[in-house]
């Protein structure tokens, strides 16, 4: 009995789904079909299906949502209002919101249409010479109309996204030159990168450059507050703290962070130890103590410093980090020093990267701090 | 009759030893159903490896510990054949992809797309994905990294990986980012020591409490290691003595035994010994990194705050060199020379010698870089020489050293 009512009940709604995916497309709805509270439902039934990442989820929808970037904003709030738009260069540290702003804007441009009027390749793509000369090209050479299926007009061009811009060769950048130029009529490119320098000169000069500023501690903040409102977060004024502080301006990775925390809170409120414990940080303490260590000039001290922070499993790269940051700005020793040990830093998180064993390389670098404390006395 | 490490592993997250706040965190996570990519790391005898699997049975059940082994088989773009050894239940599939070699990238791309294309049909009562696990996830190529944080995007519907590491300075942080890091810091000595006794009381035996200490020290907190060797006494003497001798790992004993030789005589006919000894280290499978690690701490110990940054400094610096090199004898050994010649000078200068130490040293060092490019055959002869001969005026560059950093060099330019 109830399975048969089921069964009657699931059709209309499958019927419903087809139509509304119907009405999406063609801006239409016929009047016999689509009563509301069925769609609502359908609605209803789809968002607790896939728990997608907070970051996708709390992307800007519109341009206006991009917070901070006030240049390139008045840009594009020109261009929607019917002029020219040039090529894009943005370039700043991750986090800031580039690839959102293009993709709120193409959005907004050219509305259901936009994953027509848009190709986007990142770094993970496979990107040589081959790519930019076939699909690039190809996508280039095809006209786009000035007008949306719906009628409403929009600009006459498509959008390349090129993601990750500082990681193409410089071959595949230099196949770019001349089809950025040729194409102009009915294509604008968007090159996105972390570091301008990466990208080669002639690229550069073909675009206008856009800077991306890290977020402002404020802002950040605002931001997590909405979304803890929003999935209904308990969390503690210290931890929100530092995941703003941690996250350095990085919005991606507070709000990454902060789902982490969530997740592994399931409802109970994120403290600052959790916060720790996601984003890897060594605690204060253990900076301290290495340095304290390296101050004694006690080998046997440092030996077994270095052992106990190498069990607790923290990672010898951010202890480098951390520590760099704690020499730099404390005043225990004078500027000579300071640089001496930056250096002996440099060399030690270097041979990290190639793999070297941590262990070793931290006991190198205490010893030199040792000693280079002991040259260069507190004053 | 299994060993005690096996019978007595805890096989579900309630039942943890210890770090019982994260357990109830992973607890949390799994029971949402869903989770993102982990990354578990940590030192090993840790426990990440009980973790995962703790978290595995509480997602799926006990159909996870019907494991089973299977080789797999996969073609290098050179048509070369790789085989390795998987471990799999019907839920997850096991692998340590360093096993591999240089073609590890081939084996995590085409593991992932074999085992994360092929969705479950039949999703009421089981999960969505699979959990793909791969272990040592810090030897992995560059390459092989940077493949793998596409896979692990393009899947993330039909699978989920966890990633098992000792240390994550060597993971890229394009993966850190990717996954959810999971710190599993070594048990204190005081944890050891309550899961001795747990262990010991389950077996019915008293342990007590100042052999419990006594192995908790001696373990470098390592829990495996001190299971293990709680049950090496057992074998030895039962009922257990306060006072009762614990047997440490020969390797241990071989390398210290090995420290003590280069600090007795430094010459090249020591050289050669302790070259045979390092060759036995290295065929018995101790890792390079440990070899240095137990040589720095032991050669440390008889030497001056000085001498001892000096001997840090070359450790490293050869220790680096190692991992561009592929011959790993070349620069222990040219550690080795390198120490006994810096020690020798030491111990002149300790003596009363007329050269001070430091200019010497500086000599040293740039008759290095000089020497550097010397082919193999002069610097084995250079080796013997600069040990030997006294007179500061004929140091030679430690040779074995040029050797070694030649070496990398070779390596480095045939890389590129």
């Amino acid at each position: 009995m109830n399975a048969t009512e089921n069964g009657k009940c699931s059709r209309p709604r499958i019927w419903n789904l087809l139509s509304m995916q119907a009405f999406l497309k063609t801006g239409k709805i016929s009047k016999d079909d689509a009563p509301k509270p069925t769609a609502s439902t359908s609605g209803k039934e789809k968002a607790p299906k896939k728990p997608t990442p907070w970051v996708e989820k709390y992307r800007p929808r519109t341009v206006d949502d991009v917070v901070e970037q006030k240049e390139i904003v008045s840009v594009l709030k020109q261009c929607m209002a019917g002029a020219d738009l040039p090529h894009l260069l943005f370039y700043g540290p991750p986090g800031t919101g580039k690839t959102s702003t293009i993709i709120a804007a193409a959005r907004q441009l050219f509305g259901d249409m936009f994953r027509e009027r848009i190709l986007e390749l990142n770094a993970s793509d496979d990107r040589g010479i081959q790519i930019i000369r076939d699909k690039v090209k190809r996508f280039a050479q095809l006209t786009a109309s000035n007008v949306r299926p719906d009628g409403k007009p929009c600009p006459p061009f498509k959008i390349i996204i090129l993601d990750e811009a500082d990681s193409m060769t410089h071959a595949a950048q230099a196949a770019l030159r001349r089809t950025i130029e040729k194409e102009t009529k009915t294509t604008r490119f968007c090159l996105i990168c972390n570091y301008v320098s990466c990208i080669i000169p002639p690229l550069t000069s073909r675009c206008s450059k856009f800077r991306f500023k890290p977020l402002g501690e404020g802002m950040v903040r605002t931001r997590l507050e909405m979304i803890c409102k929003e999935e209904k977060v308990q969390c503690e004024p210290e931890a929100l703290k530092m995941v703003v502080e941690t996250s350095g301006g990085d919005l991606r990775r507070a709000i990454t962070t902060f789902q982490s925390c969530a997740r592994l809170k399931a409802g109970e409120p994120i403290t600052n130890q959790d916060v720790l414990e996601v984003t890897g940080i060594v605690p204060d303490e253990f900076i301290n103590e290495i340095i304290e260590s390296c101050k004694s000039n006690n080998y046997k001290e440092i030996e077994n410093c270095v052992e106990k922070v190498m069990l607790e499993a923290y990672s010898a790269s951010q202890i480098l980090e951390q520590l760099h940051d704690q020499v730099v700005r404390s005043d225990v020793t004078n500027d000579m020093a300071k640089s001496l040990v930056a250096e002996k830093m440099a060399i030690c998180n270097h041979r990290l990267q190639e793999g070297s064993s941590e262990f070793v390389q931290l006991i190198d670098l205490c010893c030199s701090m040792a000693s280079i404390f002991q040259l260069h006395p507190f004053c | 009759m299994s060993l005690w490490v096996d019978k007595y592993r805890p096989t579900s997250l309630q039942k943890l030893d210890f770090h019982l706040s994260q357990a109830q965190h992973l607890r949390n996570l799994v029971n949402q159903g869903d989770f993102p990519h982990l990354l578990f790391y940590g030192p090993s005898g840790a426990g990440k490896k009980t973790r995962i699997m703790a978290l595995l049975r509480e997602l799926y059940g006990q159909g996870v510990e019907r494991l089973r082994m299977e080789q797999m088989t996969f073609t290098t773009p050179s048509n070369k054949k790789v085989d390795i050894m998987t471990v799999a239940s019907n839920y997850h599939i096991e692998v340590n992809p360093s096993d591999a070699g240089i073609h590890d990238r081939i084996v995590v791309m085409e593991l992932i797309k074999n085992s994360a294309q092929t969705h479950q049909l039949d999703t009421s009562g089981q999960r969505e994905f699979k959990v793909i696990l791969l272990t040592e996830v810090d030897r992995l190529s560059k390459d092989a990294q940077h493949a793998l944080r596409r896979t692990m995007e393009k899947y993330v519907a039909t699978c989920r990986i966890i990633l098992c590491a000792n240390s994550i300075s060597q993971v890229i942080p394009a993966i850190k980012s990717r996954c959810l890091a999971i710190r599993v810091p070594a048990p204190s000595h005081q944890q050891i020591v309550a899961v001795l006794q747990n262990v010991c009381k389950k077996e019915g035996l008293s342990l007590p409490s100042e052999l419990a200490e006594k192995i908790a020290q001696k373990s470098d907190r390592n829990v495996r290691r001190a299971i293990l060797m709680c049950e090496t006494c057992k074998v030895q003497q039962y009922p257990f003595t306060p006072d009762q001798n614990v047997m440490e790992p020969d390797w241990q004993i071989y390398l210290r035994e090995t420290a003590k030789i280069i600090l007795s005589e430094q010459s090249p006919k020591k050289l050669m010994d302790v070259r045979k000894r390092l060759y036995e280290l290295l065929t018995h499978g101790i890792p390079t990194d440990i070899i240095f690690k137990g040589l720095l701490t032991e050669l440390g110990k008889s030497c001056d705050m000085a001498l001892k940054t000096k001997v840090a400094e070359l450790a490293a610096k050869f220790e680096h060199q190692m991992h561009n090199g592929s011959k790993v004898i070349f620069h222990l050994e040219a550690f080795v020379a390198s120490f006994m010649s810096l020690y020798l000078h030491y111990l002149e200068d300790s003596v009363g010698s007329s050269e001070p130490f430091l200019t010497l040293w500086g000599q040293h060092r740039r008759a290095e870089a000089v020497g550097a490019g010397a082919s193999a055959v002069d610097a084995s002869k250079d080796t013997k020489e600069a040990v030997t001969c006294r007179r500061p005026n004929a140091c030679r560059p430690p040779p074995r050293a040029a050797m070694g950093k030649t070496h990398s060099w070779l390596n480095h330019g045939l890389c590129r």
